[in-house]
């Protein structure tokens, strides 16, 4: 990205003005040598976002923002019904409420020791993952309506983990406002045998050793330290997200002239929110949450079967569960009047500080833990919630590396069996039913999630408190 | 049934470009139904390769769109319903477009993860790069983005 462009308002901030049809500023986030790195088409699009109607504040890009769809990935975007504001399928993106589980295990990087292999045959056995496979759970249409409308909850009710876990998960694991009739019969068939799966491509389950502690104190409250054991699940709403995200991106695209709406991009596909198209959308979307939710819960209700195999006194907690591509209503005080907002996270993670009135009591002195995954052998991070308020960008932060080669390169530039091998030597166990995406999922064709979570830290839109390093890995 | 222009000597193929997380799928023929029925198999290329996939089971598709571009989405986007709730891969397609409308017909067989070793689901086909035209020389090009 060219900085020259730029207005440089910190080391870690970089403003566009409005100008043409922008309502709003671009802000992105980085130091010198991110925003050097960053597809041009990063600034386009965030432009193009601060375009749309109601955007509230300005657009933000995140340190780890690629050229994404509509929205850059990492792109974060607030709307005021009030004033005309749109909800954008484009600005959630087709793995609606695509998200990150952490589960505390209590055991010892030594703990492992002899029992890794088995303990990943076992993961890789019960967790179904990869193109084509199923879950052992088939949802009637009641239940999917019960599924839709109540999330990690439903998924509790039915056995699927336990009624503390609820605290640990954004929304206590219940999207309000869900309309499970907004979901389409294609949707629900698309989903039918999907529950409990991980899906493929950057999503996985990986075993994790927290290598390192930078903030003694949150990382003491999370229940960290150097050495121990946790397990994150990376995986979103499955077919049932990607086909709402499909059918509405369509139909808020073709609908947009009729709204008075003039698109930058067809990808930046919007309704006003007080539409019966917008208000269609939120219920599907909201639904949509819930699948990811429950399906998280499910997969977790199966770690925890595997754990227990191995491990039988382990009960495996919820450190916390936090949601990536997003809009959630949320309140927010703008030059000294509270407005409720549509705020879209695409890529992004939400990130509340301490005090937050909208933090589970858990992590009302902290702050909520924001995770940032990596990909097969290289690192993920743990951060929590900024110390200031109000919080940068409507309270967000990153959520990944992002990708460095296509996977077309990346394919040309790894083997997969290699790929594999060359972790083993590492002491890291890779686990997929596909040794193509392997060489497409290959470390080194992802960003250094180190440079992104610093500068996240330095930004202040989160604090750094743990490294992850992995351990076993489930790759889809 | 077909009302478009066939041009000559153009030989069709299927293309994956690179873009970011994602792929972008592009097929080129000599009228507008060839270069869907490429970019139906550039699509499958981005999960495996459509040589080792038996035509076993056929479907049909029926999509109607207000333009040629509406119509290659809704075309790839029902393929990858269909390879999703039946775990299908394609490997051979059939398509003919009169007007806005669209009939398809897919050949393939259940996934099979130690021979085609998909790579990625499709997630939906996007309007990101999406063009549907005709070029110069009379090729078709018809290309969108991925997300996978």
């Amino acid at each position: 990205m060219d900085a020259s462009q730029l207005h440089q308002v910190s080391n870690w901030e970089w403003r566009l003005e409005p100008k043409g049809a922008m309502r709003v500023p671009a802000v992105v986030y980085g130091e010198q040598r991110l925003i050097a790195e960053m597809d041009d088409k990063v600034l386009e699009q965030i432009s193009n976002v601060a375009c749309l109607p109601g955007i509230v504040d300005a657009a933000f890009a995140m340190p780890d923002a690629h050229w994404g769809y509509g929205f850059p990935i990492g792109g974060v975007a607030a709307f005021d019904a009030d004033e005309g504001g749109v909800v954008s399928a484009g600005g959630v993106g087709f793995d609606i409420s695509c998200g990150v589980r952490t589960l505390l295990t209590g055991l010892r990087v030594d703990d492992l020791a002899d029992r890794k292999d088995a303990l990943a045959e076992g993961l890789f056995r019960t967790i179904p993952a990869g193109v084509g496979s199923t879950g052992k759970i088939a949802l009637d249409e009641t239940q999917m309506d019960r599924m839709l409308e109540g999330g990690a909850r439903w998924a509790v009710e039915q056995g699927y983990g336990r009624t503390e876990d609820l605290d640990r998960i954004e929304e206590d694991g219940s999207m309000p406002g869900a309309q499970a009739e907004a979901v389409s019969p294609r949707a629900r068939k698309r989903q039918r045998e999907e529950m409990g799966t991980l899906g493929s491509g950057n999503h996985y389950l990986e075993v994790q050793e927290v290598a390192e502690v930078l903030d003694d104190a949150a990382a003491r409250s999370f229940g960290l330290a150097a050495g121990d054991i946790v397990v994150s699940i990376h995986c979103g709403s499955r077919g049932l997200g990607h086909q709402i995200g499909t059918e509405f991106l369509r139909e808020m695209a073709l609908a947009a002239p009729a709204h008075g709406i003039a698109l930058p991009d067809l990808e930046l596909a919007c309704a006003p929110i007080r539409s019966e198209l917008g208000q269609r959308y939120l219920g599907a979307m909201r639904a949509a949450i819930n699948c990811a939710l429950a399906n998280r819960q499910i997969i977790t209700h199966l770690t925890r079967r595997i754990f227990a195999d191995f491990f039988p006194d382990t009960t495996l907690p919820v450190l916390f569960d936090v949601s990536h591509n997003t809009c959630k209503q949320e309140t927010r005080e703008i030059a000294g009047e509270k407005r409720r907002l549509f705020v879209h996270r695409k890529g992004a993670t939400r990130a509340f500080g301490a005090g937050h009135p909208d933090l589970p009591p858990a992590f009302a002195d902290t702050g909520q833990p924001v995770f940032i995954g990596g990909s097969m052998g290289t690192a993920s991070a743990i951060m929590v919630g900024p110390a200031q308020r109000p919080e940068h960008a409507f309270a967000s932060s990153c959520h990944g590396a992002g990708r460095r080669l296509s996977r077309h390169q990346a394919l040309k530039q790894w083997q997969g069996r290699a790929v594999v091998d060359e972790l083993r030597e590492r002491g890291i166990i890779i686990k997929s039913p596909s040794i193509r995406g392997v060489a497409e999922e290959a470390p080194g064709a992802y960003k250094d999630v180190t440079a992104v979570v610093e500068a996240a830290h330095l930004a202040g839109l989160s604090r750094n408190v743990a490294t992850l390093l992995p351990v076993i890995c489930i790759k889809g | 049934m077909t009302d478009e222009p066939h041009a000559l000597g153009i030989e069709p193929r299927a293309e994956l470009f690179p873009h970011g997380a994602d792929v972008g799928v592009r097929g080129i023929g000599p009228s507008r139904a060839s270069a869907f029925e490429q970019a139906a198999l550039a699509l499958t290329s981005a999960v495996t390769d459509p040589a080792r996939i038996a035509p076993q089971e056929r479907i049909e598709v029926a999509c109607e769109a207000p333009d040629d571009a509406y119509l290659l989405v809704d075309w790839l986007n029902a393929l990858i319903y269909e390879m999703a709730v039946r775990r299908l891969v394609f490997g051979r397609f059939a398509v003919s477009i009169d007007g806005q409308r669209l009939y398809g017909e897919a050949w393939g067989e259940p996934v099979d993860r130690s021979r085609h070793m998909p790579a990625v689901e499709p997630k939906g086909a996007t309007l990101t790069a999406l063009k549907v035209e005709r070029g110069p020389d009379g090729a078709w090009a018809a290309q969108c983005i991925v997300d996978v």
